[in-house]
């Protein structure tokens, strides 16, 4: 049987993003107990079911692209190359955290692997990405910015001046809208005029395309794409991607907007579930040796957090640190 | 040593580090082609291009997080406020980002970015056109801000504030635009951040200002000395670092101070300079530490009610001879 898989990317890099998924979900899962024992506190807003786009996108990008993102980022700063034990640290508060335990779960950073931050205030990231594609274009690098942001981001003005500026200024910006059809509670349809996110980039004579986001395999030809457009283009571009997280908005959210029909009906579309089998119709990879993968990525996370809780807390004097140069 | 106005000191500054430094671009609404609302931009695009000489969309809170961007990407942007009240758009870029990014990424980076913005009241611009801001930036840690008072300073300052690896908000004084002054010619006269100075001394009572109120702080103790009362004069140049060593000492050794302050009263920067000195000087001030503030209303357009709302030299001599009276 031919693989479809297999014309698009090498057995290898197939199961790479397999073992990126699983290893995304194994992380918030993880994360979700640590928080419910106390040993994670704040804000947590958690990834689970929206792997594919993190890991088809990151794919999609050549190394030193930028990344951007906004609090739900854990997933794409580890596919990045982020070490989960740093960033468990990190999450936990600890002085070996990604961001010395001052950036806490919303906050994650590293620009050794041009992962530019994760965001918290709604929007916040847009004019940032902007200006670092302003920046490599000025410095002629090869590189772009790609920007992620929920559904929820687009009724912010970042948004419109983003857009507007990305295009005006000709900057190399992949827009990737993470479309799972919740701020928070408010459902798209009742804070969007025009819920079709894509159809915005029109306005500011960006093109747009619209994908299945929890098809890793669509995420990564779309992006890989986009990418290669932006790059011989020096112009913006956006995908938006339909997902959908499984958990509520946060860790404080019961999730009561949503009726449990749809949570079904989505899970029913797990990303991980759905590539796995794939992999197993198209031959690539046996069950068992799929279920050897997730097993290797908890023991990776079991390893995370037991580096976290081990780790010591900040000192004292790192409270006037690391604010001026 | 030449004389210049504090616009074309500020005009100098940017030419001098943009000729010295490549990865300095300036942006901001008509800075480019248009030269500036103020003509503090004047002559930049035709000497150094459109590629480093940015004219921007009128998207405010873009123009600082482009500037964001730009700096952790390598640059070191020079952006322009077309004045300080249009900073109140950027406030999320400037305060949940600018200010942030540096500490809540664990010191992974910094932000090289001086953020200019022409400010303050007396032009009749009314009530959005005439805020003194000041004090909002002053509260927030993570940002430096600079408000000259004199072209040297404008000068100095402003190349400190480029050089510097922090983000600055550089306050400049619409009404001292056309104000003349002595400006070292030399490319590498820097002003430093955090050391106020002593443009005049005295003994009998210290006035702290900043920008213009320093000017008629200088010209409130010109008079003061025909009545034989001899005061001294710090203008604080940087709100942060705040140098309060020079105003402590000063207040030390004359045992009273006068606070001036543009912005409104309440609340505003003048309580915590004079509750800094009170808290140093307590047992040797001899009278409480008075302020002279901008009256807590929104700007009237009528120049007859807007001198009333900012302080004049008459009421910092009114307040110096109150102060003067009180024994305890």
């Amino acid at each position: 049987m031919d693989s479809k898989l297999r014309a698009i990317l090498p057995d290898q890099e197939l199961l790479k993003l397999y073992q990126q998924m699983v290893l995304s979900r194994e992380f918030e899962e993880s994360c979700a107990e640590q928080y419910t024992k106390g040993h994670i506190t704040g804000f947590l807003h958690l990834y689970s079911g929206q792997e594919a786009v993190a890991v088809g996108a990151t794919a999609g990008l050549h190394k030193d692209d930028y990344i951007l993102s906004a609090y739900r980022e854990h997933a794409q700063a580890i596919v990045r190359g982020a070490d989960p034990k740093r960033v468990m640290a990190e999450l936990f508060g600890k002085a070996t955290g990604i961001c010395k335990g001052k950036g806490g779960s919303m906050h994650l950073f590293d620009p050794g692997l041009s992962f530019m931050g994760g965001y918290a205030i709604v929007g916040g990231q847009f004019p940032i990405a902007v200006g670092l594609a302003f920046a490599a274009k000025y410095r002629k690098e090869d590189r772009i910015s790609a920007c992620f942001f929920g559904d929820g981001a687009v009724n912010q003005g970042t948004f419109h001046e983003g857009l507007n500026w990305a295009r005006l200024w000709n900057l190399p910006v992949l827009f990737v809208c993470e479309n799972n059809f919740y701020g928070i509670g408010t459902e798209v349809h009742r804070s969007s005029a025009l819920a079709d996110i894509h159809k915005r980039a029109c306005g500011y004579d960006i093109p747009a395309v619209r994908i299945d986001g929890m098809d890793v395999m669509a995420v990564y030809e779309a992006v890989k794409w986009g990418v290669d457009w932006v790059r011989e283009n020096s112009r913006p571009y956006l995908i938006e991607a339909m997902t959908y997280r499984f958990r509520g908005h946060s860790m404080a959210d019961p999730g009561k907007y949503r009726s449990a029909a749809e949570v079904e009906l989505w899970k029913a579309r797990d990303p991980i579930v759905g590539f796995a089998k794939r992999l197993a119709d198209e031959r690539i990879a046996t069950g068992e040796q799929l279920e050897v993968i997730r097993e290797k990525a908890a023991a990776i996370v079991q390893e995370a957090v037991k580096f976290a809780e081990e780790s010591p807390w900040p000192e004292d004097d790192e409270v006037y640190k690391d604010i001026y140069v | 040593m030449p004389e210049m106005t504090y616009r074309d000191a500020i005009n100098l500054a940017l030419k001098e580090e943009m000729r010295r430094d490549p990865s300095i671009v300036v942006l901001g609404e008509d800075v480019a082609l248009y030269e500036g609302s103020f003509k503090v931009t004047r002559g930049l695009l035709a000497e150094f291009g459109e590629e480093r000489v940015k004219d921007t969309p009128i998207s405010e809170n873009t123009i600082i997080g482009v500037s964001v961007g730009a700096a952790m990407g390598g640059l070191r942007p020079v952006a322009e406020l077309m004045t300080v009240n249009f900073a109140l758009l950027a406030m999320d870029q400037i305060v949940n980002h600018m200010a942030k990014i540096r500490s809540m990424f664990g010191g992974q980076t910094y932000l090289p970015i001086t953020v200019r913005a022409p400010g303050g009241g007396g032009s009749q611009l009314a009530a959005q056109h005439s805020q003194s801001l000041e004090t909002y930036f002053m509260h927030c840690p993570g940002i430096y801000v600079a408000m000259p008072a004199t072209p040297a300073d404008a000068k100095g300052l402003l190349k400190s504030c480029i050089r510097d690896n922090n983000p600055v908000m550089f306050l400049e004084h619409e009404l001292l635009y056309n104000s003349k002054g002595e400006v070292p010619e030399d490319p590498e006269f820097l002003v430093p951040l955090g050391k106020a100075a002593v443009m005049r001394e005295g003994k009998d009572l210290t006035i702290v200002a900043y920008s213009r109120m320093s000017v008629l702080a200088l010209q409130a103790a010109a008079e003061l000395e025909k009545d034989g009362i001899s005061c001294e004069v710090v203008d604080l140049r940087t709100l942060n670092p705040l140098d309060t060593e020079t105003f402590i000492a000063s207040a030390r050794r004359t045992g009273r101070a006068v606070v001036v302050e543009e912005c409104w009263r309440t609340a505003g920067l003048g309580s915590d300079i004079a509750f800094r000195i009170h808290e140093a000087c307590f047992d040797t001030l001899l009278a409480p530490v008075r302020r002279v503030s901008g009256l807590d209303v929104p700007m009237p357009y009528s120049r007859k009610l807007e001198k009333l709302c900012i302080p004049q030299v008459e009421t910092i001599t009114a307040a110096v001879k109150e102060v003067l009276s009180e024994k305890y």
